[in-house]
Parts: C-alpha cells; structure tokens; sequence
C-alpha cells in the first residue's frame, strides 16, 4: 500500500440524511485518505448512492458532520463540493455524445486567449493527460459517439481528474464494461492512487474491489456494517457484511465448506 | 497525427494490429492506439477522409450543394433568365430576410428544440419600427435599436417559460406566435399599413449597392486574404506545440476553392447594380455567429445542451441561462430579418410574418443541413437553405407558376431534406458518429 496520511481528506461522522418517511442514511461514518482506494459497497438500497450524493452535494445532509482535511465544511450544492476538491464520476457518464473528446474533457471549464477558445492549448493538454494516464483513444478530435463503452469510461475519468481534485468518487466504474476494458479501468484507478489521490469506488464487483480497494466500507439499510482490510480479509466476510447476517445460506456454506476441507 | 502509421493504407483503422499492446499498457507514454485513424498527407489523404465521412454518413452541406446545383440547372434549361446576374442579385437580397431569421433558427435547433414563433416577431419588428419612426417620429436609429430590442425581449421571455418553467418549447412559442401577431396587429392600428420612408434607413437596408466595383473585389479579396491568413497561423500554433495540424497544400486547395466562389459572385454583382448591403451584412452576421459558436465557450455550451442536458448541468452549464439567451437571439435575428423584409417592401402591413415566412426559415435551416435533433449544424446552413428556397421562390416565378405549386414544391424539398437527415444520423450512429 502507498503511503496514506495521517488525517484524512474526507471524514462523514455521523452522517443522516432522511428522504420524507425514508431514513436513507443513520449515523453513517467514513475515512477516506490520500493515496488510498476506498470501496463502498452494500446491497441495493443500502444507500451507497445516497451517500456519494451527499459528498458531492446533490443532496445536503441533514445530521452529522463532514469533514474536509480535518475541518468541518458544509455541502449545500455541487458546487461546493467541486471547490473543495472533490470529482465525481457517475454512473451514466455525462459526456456530450456530439462533441469530441477534448471538448468534453474541457466542458464548463474552457480554455480561453482573448475570450476565444484556446483550441490548440486544450488539446496538447488533453493528449499530455491522456497519456500520463495511459489512456489510449485513436483521436482526440473524433465524437464521444465514436467511442467504445470502456473508452468513454476513461474519457469520463480522465475528465474528472483535470480539475486536480483530492479526492474522485467512481459509481460503479466498471458495470457495463468487458474484460479488456474493466481492466484499463481498473489500472486508472491504481494510477490515480499512486499520484495521491483519494478514491471512493463503488462497485457490486467483489473481484474488482479485492483487486484495487485499500479498504472496503460496507453499508446496509443506511448504517455503516464495518470497515474491513482489504488484505486480511477474506471475499466471505465482506459478503457476509453486505448481506447482514452471520448465519446465511453463504456463512453456511463457508461453514461447510471449511469443514469439508478439514 | 502520428507518424508511425503512415505507410499503413489512408485512414485505415488498423484492424489487424493488436488492439492492447501489454507492455505499451504499463509504460506507455503516448495516447496513441494501435486503432488509431491515421490521416496520410497531401490530396490522397483528403479524398480518403472524404470518402470515409461519406460512408459514415457526415454529409455535411454535400447534398444541399448538389441540390442547389440541380434547381439552377433545371430553371435555367426552362428560363435562360434564371443565371443572370440581375436575377442572382435579386435573389441575394431578396434572402436576407428569410436567412437572418433562419440564423436564429439555427442556434434553437442546436438545442434540439424548436421557435415558432420567429414569424410574428419579425412582423412586430417591423410595425415597431414603423410606428415609432413614422407615426411618432422617432430618430430611425433609436426606432431600429428598439425594434431588434422588442424581439430579443420577445424571444428572452419565450426562451424563460420554456427553460425554468419547463413548458415545452413548442408550445411556448406557439403561444408566442399568436400573441405576437396580435400585438403586431394591436399597434399597426386600424390603418393596417405604414409606409416607410422610401430613403430612409431601413428602406436602405436592401436598397443600397455598393456600385463601386472595387467594394465587391475588395471584400472577396479580404475574405479569401483572412482566411488564408487564419487557417494559416492556426496552423503554425498547432505545429509549434505538436498537435496535430492541416497540411500546407490542404489550406490552399481550400482558400483556392473559396476564392473562386468569393470572387465569382463578386463578378456576378459588379455585372448588375454593384455589392448589396443587405448581402454584406447577412455576411457579417454569418461569420459573426458562426465564430461564436464555433470559436467561443458560449457557443461550446449550445452544442453540448444539443448533446446531453444532464452532461451539460453536470459540468457546471447554467441551462437556464443558455436556453433563455439561445430564445433571445432567436427572437433578434427575426427581427433584424423582419426589418429586411419591411424594407423590400417599405412598409408594416398586417399581413407580415404571417404566411409561409416561419416554415420558409425553418425549412431553410433544416435543408442547408441543421440537424432538427440538435447538436449538428453551422449558421452557414442558413444561407444554403435560404439559397435553395428562394431559388425555388423566383425560378417559379419566372416560369410564371402561381404560389400553390411552389408551396408543393417547397414542401417537397423539405421532406427530402429531414428524410437526409433522418437517414444520416443512423448511418451515424450505425458508424458510431452521432
């Protein structure tokens, strides 16, 4: 593991957020530190959603208390949360299909000479951040529509680390992807690990997770159900996280499993 | 682009190559692909890249080219009057109206979203004008500022119902045209009709010529001067810092090609009355917009409300703001178009933008190549369009065929133009290009 600081860039304490008769989220906690993937996963409706939202300001917490390198900031809007440092990349990609890749990349934050587009700046950068993060795309200049599933991913990634952020939120990065692709995915998020940022990824892929999370933060029902290591525990446990019962159909199975091979 | 694949056929995706190289995967520092579409230099490449766009259906203002050519050899096989210069200097002018509001129609349809109300502004524009120049004898600049002013107001209010109420734009401007035909109606007053001074301002917009032959000679040679000087140092700051750039021989084969079509009409001009006004300013208007949607992150922003909306809030775009300005310029260019149609006629009269004159500008959007599903299309599509139209318009009228035949005949082109569009944009997407 890369080294990874002491006070972390993003701490919920006892985060709640409640939708009318719907308590989404109770008491939710979470550490996230520089140069450390954090993967947050739960059952559908676990509130994994609802909680990226809250960080990157969609939706404002009603209880609890973010802290941003070690002070309490409020969340009120998207913005905010882009001031602060934080990226998020969303599930459905929100990338312009008719417009090429170097003007996504730059969308809403263009780079102007004299109050006209900078074409040729943008772009030697967009190729300089394609490559430093070995994305590999036949052009720059050719529509998002051009591109497969997995390069759009990268595109959309590659798009959230412009604005240097200290910490990128991925949703589900690597759900519709292929083999190849979800592999690309998954070195990206290694390489923006190794420059030192922070990284929540949420994944339903437990192979995904084992392969590039530091820590694995489970959610169920809208409260926190452990924090586990990575390396010292096993696939099993986290399931068994998830799913919030020790005595299940998999924990028995694991049982008798062990069992057999004693 | 990058050299390394050039002995590779033209443009060819490069199929039989690997697509991931495991050992460029880990060190890799360029962002190139194996796959990458690979540009060769020189004429050979340009064809090759016209042929691929072909195939994948990127048309661009190939067939209403075609189709202009068509109709002009057609009427003047039926009228050996149709390619004169007094006849095409007629036509340039008589379009001007018709394209600056089909200018504005164009920036609406890059949104996706459609203004129909763009025919009764321009009428508003008109009476405004008139009666604040005639009837209360305001200066004509202050009446003019204030007519164009009345219809980016219109066109602003259409552009906030539809954006932060979320009426559909059709039905707000549907309501619009309505609404603004009565007022046009209300403050003509029971007269119906205000004639214009003959000499005045407005009534020059299309009457003036520059008669001068150098007017048209020159502006010809500023524009093919400009345009190579552009493309050129353009060029020069995309070598300099290593991106890819146009070839030298392909900016001259293109500032050749438009410097034939540039001084050809400036021939046809200077053979009758001399360079129009109202064909300079159109153009002015055209490379004016076309620089803002193309050259500034304003028009950067329509085209990615034309993408996706959600993409666009995501990145932080003000869609209200964008929706509500595309409206207000919408609302402008029909009534600076609505001032050039008052102006061909010197006069406000009740009958005006009602009648043909919105389906006309929208039409003319659409077939010079405006895709009606947003996000596709240039300003320079309304003078194809408008082109096209108006030809029609006077070719018939020269054959001495009544308006019923050439509403059929408009019509028709139209639907073989949104069918082209319709078809092209699944090629497209069957070429994964929309």
């Amino acid at each position: 593991m890369v080294h990874v600081s002491a006070t972390p860039v993003l701490a919920l304490r006892g985060v709640s957020k409640r939708f009318g008769a719907v308590q989404a989220l109770t008491d939710v906690e979470l550490e996230v530190h520089a140069g450390e993937v954090v993967a947050l996963v739960g059952d559908n409706g676990a509130g994994k959603s609802t909680l990226v939202k809250t960080i990157a300001g969609v939706h404002p917490i009603d209880d609890g208390v973010i802290e941003w390198e070690g002070k309490s900031v409020q969340i009120n809007r998207p913005h905010d949360a882009q001031n602060l440092g934080i990226a998020t990349v969303y599930q459905d990609l929100a990338l312009c299909d008719n417009i090429d890749v170097v003007g996504n990349l730059y969308l809403g934050r263009e780079l102007r000479k004299f109050g006209v587009l900078n074409e040729v700046e943008m772009e030697r950068r967009s190729r300089e951040l394609l490559s430093t993060l070995s994305i590999r795309i036949p052009s720059v200049r050719i529509p998002i529509a051009s591109l497969s599933g997995g390069q759009r991913q990268t595109v959309a990634i590659a798009r959230s680390m412009l604005g240097e952020p200290k910490l990128v939120i991925l949703d589900e990065p690597t759900a519709a992807l292929g083999v190849e692709q979800t592999a690309q995915v998954l070195d990206l998020v290694e390489r923006l690990r190794e420059r030192g940022h922070a990284v929540i990824l949420i994944s339903h892929n437990m192979a995904d997770v084992k392969a590039v999370a530091d820590k694995v933060a489970v959610l169920r029902l809208g409260r926190n159900n452990g924090v586990f290591d990575v390396a010292t525990t096993s696939q099993e446990e986290i399931i068994s996280a998830i799913t919030g019962a020790t005595d299940n159909a998999v924990t028995r199975r694991a049982a008798r499993n062990g069992e057999a091979q004693k | 682009m990058s050299t390394d694949n050039t002995s590779k056929p033209i443009l060819a995706k490069i199929a039989d190559a690997p697509a991931e190289n495991p050992a460029a995967a880990d060190g890799s520092v360029t962002a190139v692909d194996p796959r990458l579409l690979v540009r060769e230099q020189g004429l050979s490449g340009y064809l090759g890249e016209f042929k691929r766009k072909m195939k994948a259906g990127d048309l661009g203002s190939i067939p209403v080219v075609l189709g202009l050519i068509i109709i002009w050899a057609i009427f003047q096989s039926l009228n050996s009057n149709f390619l004169t210069a007094g006849n095409l200097s007629d036509i340039s002018v008589a379009m001007v109206g018709t394209g600056m509001i089909a200018v504005g129609i164009v920036f609406v349809l890059l949104l996706g979203e459609i203004d129909l109300s763009v025919g009764s502004v321009s009428g508003v524009a008109g009476a405004t004008f008139a009666v604040l120049n005639v009837t209360h004898g305001m200066s004509e600049w202050l009446a003019l500022i204030l007519a164009i002013l009345t219809g980016a107001a219109a066109g602003a209010i259409h552009g906030y119902v539809f954006a932060k109420i979320g009426v559909p734009a059709f039905a707000v401007t549907l309501a619009g045209l309505l609404f603004w035909n009565g007022f046009m109606l209300q403050i003509l007053g029971s007269n119906g009709t205000i004639n214009l001074d003959s000499e005045g301002l407005v009534a020059k917009l299309t009457s003036y010529y520059f008669s001068d032959v150098a007017a048209g000679y020159g502006l010809a040679a500023v524009a093919v001067a400009a345009y190579f000087l552009s493309s050129f140092f353009d060029n020069r700051r995309r070598e300099a810092v290593g991106v890819p750039s146009r070839p030298l021989s392909e900016i001259i084969v293109r500032t050749v090609a438009l410097a034939v079509v540039a001084f050809a009409v400036a021939i046809m001009f200077n053979q009758y009355k001399g360079l129009p006004l109202a064909v300079v300013i159109f153009l002015v208007m055209l490379v004016a917009t076309d620089f803002v949607l193309r050259r500034t992150s304003y028009g950067r922003k329509v085209f990615a409300l034309g993408g996706s909306v959600e993409a666009s809030r995501r990145a932080g775009i003000n869609v209200v703001m964008i929706r509500t300005s595309v409206y207000a310029i919408s609302g402008t260019f029909a009534a600076i178009g609505g001032l050039f149609i008052a102006s061909k006629i010197t006069s406000a009269n009740q009958g005006a933008g009602s009648g043909e004159l919105l389906m006309n500008a929208i039409a003319a959007a659409v077939i010079g190549g405006t895709s009606l599903f947003g996000g596709r299309g240039r300003t320079w599509n309304a003078l194809l369009g408008v082109l096209v139209i108006i030809s029609i318009q006077y070719g018939l009228a020269l054959q001495g065929i009544a308006s019923p035949i050439q509403y059929m005949i408009t019509g028709g082109v139209l639907l073989a133009t949104v069918v082209i569009d319709a078809v092209t944009r699944k090629t497209q997407k069957t070429a994964g290009r929309a």
